[in-house]
């Protein structure tokens, strides 16, 4: 069969690839070019080369190696049933494009996923063998994020963590049942013994280097997964819950949500119409407040409705509030840190200035105002030197008052 | 006013400023000596003017002492938190001329309150963390968003040469980022404030250089932009967040950034298209069984409607409070255009009788309206073998029987086969595991599931014997749950 030309191959491959969220080059262990043959650093924090029109950092070449696949996941474009138009690259063509990107400070490094074609192990071994072109041929020394594939051989994908600075297996779906309905040649039970495995060579891997100080390094950005919302019927209650399984268990450094597009060639058991992006975002805010704002996730569900979904139209942290009134409002000048991180509008950034600058005055509304970006949302849930908020906390119409009803907004959000 | 009094008031104002030229706009060490030597020399701020290369302030203060004042010999050395001294690292790149005076201010304010860089509430330390944080930004896109572009040195090496625009002093900050990044390559960087030129090994600086200086493409670029415009995700604009990581004032420099209003143009286009190619359009719901029945035979939204073969409707009473579903008519209900009047629906309807169930008082259909074939010539002649339709096939024809389901509204449908398990439900069941319960629809009906009468017909000895049995126990079922649902 003649091979399109390289850059029909890129576009078709990297169209396929969208629809993966991340695209994270930051927390490896830090190492650059120098004494080297080849080139690339990696300093901590990724760098984002560019930003889509979708507002999406583009840190990574993110391709996939093929989009045929022997798979039917009803969600995937790349399903075995999608009549989408196929291509594949060699290892040898993947590792390529990503020097010539990364020589002109196009891209951090690589993200290669891919379909599954013959078997997942002849799949898996492709993915390895570009990301060993790049480390031992090319002493490629940027980032490299191997998607691996939970159902090929152990000892496949733990040659992976060695090349890659981070791994990553999709739970895909929140719940083991829409897994077997949408996903129906995974396995949950499959996906998650991969995911303890890799959880465990990592975590013996760090053991290692400490105590040898040349033993090899695995995957040390950690492993990441991937949860598509809204193309089954979890509520956020349901997915809040297993994210935070997930964290305990498996040691995972991030996950993503990434609300179901419509992709073309779309399965007729999917909804057609997409969840609100919005949702998205609301999940992404509620793994922030269990990872940085000391939030379990019991009390993210709390901030849930009956149905077990986060509102839409304002953030979970303010929702939480509103509903637990009787803990504000918390003085600016003595609360703790936990305390001052559960009021609305107070980030963890501003809650440091707070701390640091209330050894010095006795902090008024105004100096307040300085430090974080609406006043209009901390003012009923904080005491200051010269504010109050009295009855104000207790207003049944506070939510009205902090988040006016803005129909317009969300449709912007949306469109 | 006393005499004394009044010279000491002229002194004051007509006292000295000191003006302080650095060497480079980036002299971080250059301002630390010479304010550590103007505080020993208790020169307040406002009578410090600073001054830097190419800056302007330099001729308001023509008038100034350049001679620095001579710290008295037991002046105390002057102390500082280390905190400061990195902000003010950082905040000296700073391309704003006020920055100088700012820092100093701030300095000569910590002497009596050391403790006042805590304090951010300040205006002083607001606006030093608020410059710091604009270098510190500065310098982050300018490792982002910096191109370099292949050319080739007289000696044959490619050599990556990159233009610039820093908004703040941060060139040389930056040179250890991109010598680390790129230690085995030839690349020299140029800006209107300088140029950086590494050749593997030794890192030298050139004289501002200008766009005209740099080459103006790679044949990278349009690789690199095809995967800018596919990686772009058109059903999720948003322009705001990108504008606010990578403002206009950057775009002009990159060559991917030129496609971004078309892509946001072609955004709507190009999310309908997608939506479209997954939605099949049907159109219209049809409202009475005598515009299905039009439809389908009008219907080619998957291949075997273009078929040589003719659309079979369902047949019986509207309000019938059972819908009998098979997969798709065969050879004979093709020819007749009847649902189940080949052998596969006589076998059907002894059955039926078995079960009393009176097939008159039924709706029959199938999932599938066209007939799947292909032709064979056997020694009889030619022939049209059954094929069976594939998922997607009976996923695109669920729209007609689900449409007829919802004009004869039945209390209970049976699904003869998994082909019509798969047509009411939208996904595949295993017959035996579905079979012999009810599956509630979502509009309170309920769904039995039982196998086709053809797989029967295909079975001989005990194994037909068993299926026949098992599908008699179904029917009876069925038939005794309608007799609860119609009496309730």
């Amino acid at each position: 069969m003649a091979q399109k030309p390289i850059l029909d191959r890129l576009k078709i491959l990297a169209d396929a690839a969208k629809y993966d969220a991340s695209c994270a080059s930051s927390g490896t262990s830090k190492r650059d070019s120098r004494g080297g043959k080849g080139i690339g650093s990696t300093e901590g924090m990724g760098i984002c080369h560019a930003y889509a029109p979708d507002g999406r950092c583009i840190s990574l070449l993110k391709v996939l190696m093929t989009n045929h696949c022997i798979f039917d996941c009803h969600y995937c474009i790349n399903r075995k049933s999608s009549n989408v138009e196929r291509a594949r690259f060699t290892p040898q063509e993947v590792a390529d494009l990503t020097i010539a990107f990364y020589k002109r400070n196009y891209i951090e490094g690589l993200f290669l996923s891919s379909g599954i074609v013959k078997s997942s192990d002849h799949t898996m071994e492709q993915l390895v063998e570009a990301a060993r072109i790049l480390r031992e041929e090319h002493d490629f020394r940027g980032y490299i994020h191997l998607k691996t594939i939970p159902e090929a051989d152990p000892e496949i994908i733990h040659r992976a963590g060695l090349y890659a600075d981070r791994v990553s297996i999709n739970v895909e779906l929140p719940t083991d049942a829409g897994l077997n309905r949408l996903a129906p040649d995974k396995n949950a039970g499959q996906i998650d013994g991969a995911m303890g495995r890799m959880g465990s060579d990592i975590t013996e891997a760090v053991d290692a280097r400490k105590r040898f100080r040349h033993a090899p390094r695995f995957a040390p950005a950690g492993q990441s997964t991937q949860m598509i919302v809204g193309a089954d019927g979890a509520s956020d209650t349901d997915i809040v819950t297993r994210a935070s399984s997930l964290y305990g268990r498996h040691a995972l450094r991030r996950i993503y949500y990434s609300a179901f597009s419509p992709i073309p060639d779309a399965s007729a058991v999917l909804p057609l119409k997409r969840p609100p992006l919005i949702r998205e975002h609301r999940l992404y805010q509620s793994d922030w407040l269990m990872r940085f704002y000391g939030y379990s996730p019991q009390e993210v569900g709390q901030a849930a409705g009956a149905d077990g979904m986060l509102p839409l139209d304002i953030d979970p942290k303010l929702a939480w509030a509103l509903k637990f009134r009787e803990e504000f409002p918390v003085d600016v000048n003595r609360a703790s840190r936990e305390m001052l991180l559960r009021v609305p509008g107070l980030g963890t950034r501003a809650v440091g200035q707070i701390l640091s600058a209330r050894r010095h005055r006795r902090l008024r509304l105004d100096d307040v105002a300085k430090m974080t970006v609406s006043l209009t949302k901390v003012r009923p849930f904080l005491v200051a030197a010269d504010w109050r908020p009295t009855l104000l906390t207790d207003r049944a119409d506070l939510k009205t008052l902090i988040a006016p009803p803005q129909d317009r907004q969300l449709e912007l959000f949306a469109a | 006013m006393s005499a004394p009094a009044q010279d000491r008031l002229a002194h004051v104002k007509l006292g000295t400023y000191y003006v302080v030229p650095l060497a480079e706009s980036d002299d971080f060490e250059g301002w630390r000596d010479q304010a550590r030597r103007l505080l020993m020399a208790d020169a307040p701020p406002d009578r410090v003017a600073w001054t830097e290369p190419g800056g302007s302030a330099g001729d308001l203060f023509t008038h100034g002492d350049r001679r620095l004042p001579t710290p008295p010999d037991d002046a105390p050395q002057p102390r500082v938190s280390r905190r400061f001294m990195d902000i003010a690292k950082t905040v000296i790149l700073h391309s704003d001329p006020e920055r100088f005076f700012i820092l100093y201010r701030t300095l000569w304010r910590l002497q009596t309150r050391p403790r006042l860089i805590e304090d951010a509430a300040d205006g002083d330390i607001r606006k030093l963390a608020d410059m710091a944080r604009a270098v510190r930004r500065d310098i982050h896109k300018m490792r982002a968003f910096l191109r370099f572009r292949e050319t080739k040195d007289e000696d044959g090496t490619e050599h990556y040469i990159a233009w610039f625009e820093p908004f703040h002093h941060i060139l040389r900050h930056n040179a250890g980022f991109f010598v680390r990044r790129f230690a085995n390559m030839r690349w020299s960087i140029l800006t209107p404030r300088g140029a950086l030129h590494w050749d593997g090994e030794v890192l030298r600086e050139g004289p501002s250089a200008t766009r005209a200086d740099a080459p103006t493409g790679d044949d990278a670029e349009e690789l690199w932009r095809g995967y800018y415009a596919s990686i772009f995700n058109p059903a999720r604009l948003k322009i705001g967040a990108m504008m606010k990581e990578m403002p206009r004032k950057y775009w002009k420099n990159m060559p991917e950034a030129q496609m971004i209003p078309e892509l946001v143009a072609g955004a709507q286009a190009r999310e309908a298209t997608m939506v479209k190619a997954g939605e099949i359009d049907m159109g219209e719901r049809p409202e009475t069984l005598v515009a299905i029945e039009k439809a389908i035979h009008a219907c080619a939204r998957c291949p075997i409607g273009e078929l040589d073969n003719t659309a079979v409707m369902g047949e019986g009473p509207r309000g019938a409070p059972l819908m009998i579903v098979g997969e798709q008519p065969g050879d004979q209900e093709d020819r007749q255009g009847r649902p189940f009047v080949g052998p596969a629906g006589q076998l059907l309807d002894v059955h039926l009788e078995k079960a009393g169930i009176d097939r008159a008082t039924a709706y029959v259909t199938n999932t599938v309206k066209h007939f799947k074939f292909t032709a064979k010539t056997t020694q009889r002649g030619k022939r049209r073998i059954h094929q069976s339709p594939k998922a997607k096939e009976i996923d695109i024809c669920r729209w007609w029987v689900e449409s007829e389901r919802a004009i004869v509204r039945p209390k209970l449908v049976l699904a003869l086969g998994a082909s019509a398990a798969r047509g009411m439900l939208g996904k595949t069941v295993s017959i035996t595991k579905a079979r012999g319960v009810a599956h509630p629809l979502d509009d309170g009906s309920e769904l039995w599931v039982t196998a086709h009468p053809s797989y029967l017909l295909r079975l001989d000895g005990a194994a037909r014997e068993e299926q026949q049995r098992l599908f008699d126990a179904d029917l009876a079922a069925v038939a005794k749950r309608l007799s609860e649902l119609t009496d309730a």
